[in-house]
């Protein structure tokens, strides 16, 4: 496939401008079909996304509970959620965990992909084995697998205890749990791996001989050569990871439960969401909630876009 | 970008220099593979231990680092297939794979469709309708929850798989309807400009023509969908009540509140039945998984 990382992290708009290829013009029944073509996604788009979208809107203004019709109070709930000592604990604890997890999961996956950029025999094997756990990372088992090999006593105690580190288990200590879904995602690396692979691999080789014919060191060639050559590859992962991120629900409610335990420590944002709106039903507040976490994500995606002319370099004609 | 080469320089002479690189390469070969395995271990740990655990017996589960449990048993798996709340777990098995398959179908015809329509055809609103679709990469599911719940409740769809199952059928994943156009758009118009000479309609063009082409990203699609389905927790959480509709992994949930971790065992071995289809999948199709994530940032 001629298409890669690279070229997805082009996209957005302005890439439909291009013509397909130059001979590409509009013919005559092409309309109709791309309807026709469209039309379930046309469909789905209007009833399970826009409609929803809006809907969503409204009752987040409202007094909700499924049952009844929903009342009209104005921006109440919004007004709540800043005096929700919960609210503001998964507000706190989702973002320490975007700033821990996002940093510590792309080092890794940056630092493995270099590993294997090497021509090595056997090479695939290692990338396929490094990217499994990310296909069973986000499954309700390994969540549970988790919990037990850090509870405790359990595996991860014992192996710190065995330098002098008593931890108590994770799980029950509240010090610890957030670090432990830290490393449960930083453990997910396989999948932004995989990507900076690809990208490493279109790094020219001839500047990497250049920079060492000038006397540059290995350290100063990741800085020079690799880091702003791949840098729309970072960027791409960097958005990703953090979008998803904000989203981390499964092993979280697994680990922690719907009241975040132990001591709210692992009440992320989506869990007291879930929480609210379809253990207590109320679900405009919830959809209030679900509006502020699109807020937060929308401002986090702004501000990594401002940032990336900084150190964001597109090679070649696309800027 | 190893350190060597640098024999040709070297004033004992090339010969000499070049055996030494040739050395110095092979021992840097072996480190590098000492390496990579030692990683390797260290990640494959968790999985090697579920599999070991879900063979010993429940109350040594906790506390045990080994990986080759000292007597091993099947009890564990013997448990587990007796379920819980009297149902099956086979029953549960069952649900996760006829909801992971109908969803594979639908999602694989809906995105293929939206693609074809998107990468190859020219209509007004087409720009529009795929910045949309692209946007909706970056929106998050919780903002749709609450009112698409509401809508199903209504239609009494609650606790049926249709919510679940809707959306593959709408191309709701942009993810790949987004593969489907970047890879549609790569095959040559030649070919679908001489089948529309020899009189081919849309329709046959894209029966005949776009769609044999396009079939690694309709098998990276159908994987994805599939693991994603069978490891999804969120969606049947919200819309399923009744125990015997459960797949796996809310089937498992359950017995961890059922039986409050007393029975570390048979959870275990639910667990690994639980990833066993994953795995496989994983096994025979790495290949394409590797690949679809590094042609698309589908992420695992």
């Amino acid at each position: 496939m001629p298409t890669n990382a690279v070229t997805a992290t082009r996209t957005g708009p302005g890439f439909d401008e291009r013509p397909v290829t130059p001979s590409r013009r509009r013919r005559p029944g092409d309309g109709l079909a791309g309807y026709l073509f469209l039309s379930p996604w046309i469909v789905g788009m209007l009833l399970l996304t826009i409609g929803p979208m809006a809907a969503s809107l409204y009752l987040s203004f409202t007094d909700y509970n499924l049952f009844t019709t929903p009342e009209w109070i104005g921006i109440d709930n919004y007004r709540r959620l800043f005096d929700d000592s919960r609210w503001l604990r998964s507000v706190q604890v989702t973002g320490m965990y975007v700033l821990l997890a996002v940093p510590v999961k792309l080092a890794a996956a940056l630092a493995v992909a270099m590993l294997l950029n090497s021509q090595r025999r056997g090479q695939g094997i290692y990338r396929a084995a490094f990217y499994g756990p990310s296909l069973i990372g986000a499954s309700v088992s390994v969540a549970i697998v988790w919990k037990a090999l850090f509870s405790d006593d359990a595996a991860v105690d014992r192996l710190l205890s065995m330098v002098g580190i008593r931890t108590g288990g994770w799980v029950g200590n509240p010090d610890f749990s957030l670090l432990m879904l830290v490393l449960l995602a930083a453990w997910q690396f396989g999948a932004p791996m995989v990507i900076f692979l690809a990208g490493l691999k279109q790094v020219p080789r001839e500047l990497y001989e250049a920079a060492e014919v000038d006397g540059a060191g290995r350290w100063r060639r990741f800085w020079s050569v690799t880091v702003p050559m791949i840098s729309p590859v970072i960027f791409f992962n960097l958005l990703l990871e953090t979008i998803n991120s904000f989203q981390i629900f499964t092993s979280a409610y697994v680990i922690g439960g719907r009241n975040g335990s132990p001591a709210g420590s692992t009440l992320f944002y989506t869990v007291y969401l879930y929480d609210r709106g379809f253990t207590d039903f109320r679900m405009g507040y919830a959809s209030a909630m679900a509006w502020m976490l699109l807020l937060g994500v929308g401002l986090v995606t702004a501000m990594l876009f401002r940032t990336a002319r900084g150190w964001v370099h597109y090679s070649g004609d696309n800027r | 970008m190893s350190s060597s080469g640098q024999g040709a320089t070297n004033p004992a002479g090339i010969g000499a220099g070049r055996r030494r690189a040739g050395r110095r390469r092979r021992w840097g070969s072996i480190g590098w593979h000492l390496a990579a395995l030692a990683l390797l271990a260290v990640i494959l740990y968790p999985v090697a231990w579920v599999v070991s655990a879900s063979f010993t017996p429940s109350a040594s589960i906790i506390g045990d680092l080994e990986l080759l449990p000292r007597d091993p048993t099947t009890d564990n798996y013997r448990r587990a297939a007796e379920g819980m709340a009297g149902i099956s777990v086979w029953r549960f098995f069952w649900n996760s794979t006829v909801l992971a398959v109908l969803a594979v179908v639908g999602t694989v015809a809906s995105s293929a469709l939206a693609g074809y329509a998107f990468a190859r055809l020219r209509f007004r609103g087409r720009s529009t309708m795929f910045v949309l679709m692209i946007s909706t990469l970056l929106l998050p599911f919780h903002v749709l929850i609450v009112p698409q719940y509401a809508v199903f409740q209504n239609l009494g769809l609650v606790d049926t798989y249709a919510p679940l199952l809707l959306g593959k059928f709408l191309a709701a994943e942009a993810f790949f309807v987004f593969l489907m156009v970047q890879f549609m758009r790569n095959i040559p118009n030649e070919l679908d400009e001489s089948a529309r000479i020899d009189g081919a309609g849309q329709w046959g063009t894209f029966w005949h023509i776009i769609l044999p082409l396009s079939r690694p990203a309709m098998i990276t699609t159908a994987i994805f969908t599939f693991i994603w389905t069978w490891n999804d927790f969120l969606g049947p959480l919200i819309y399923l009540s009744t125990p015997d509709k459960y797949p796996l992994p809310l089937a498992l949930q359950l017995y961890i509140d059922q039986t409050t971790l007393s029975d570390y065992g048979a959870l275990m071995a639910m667990s690994m039945l639980a990833l066993l289809p994953v795995i496989g999948f994983f096994l025979f199709f790495q290949r394409f998984l590797v690949e679809g994530v590094s042609t698309s940032g589908l992420k695992g």
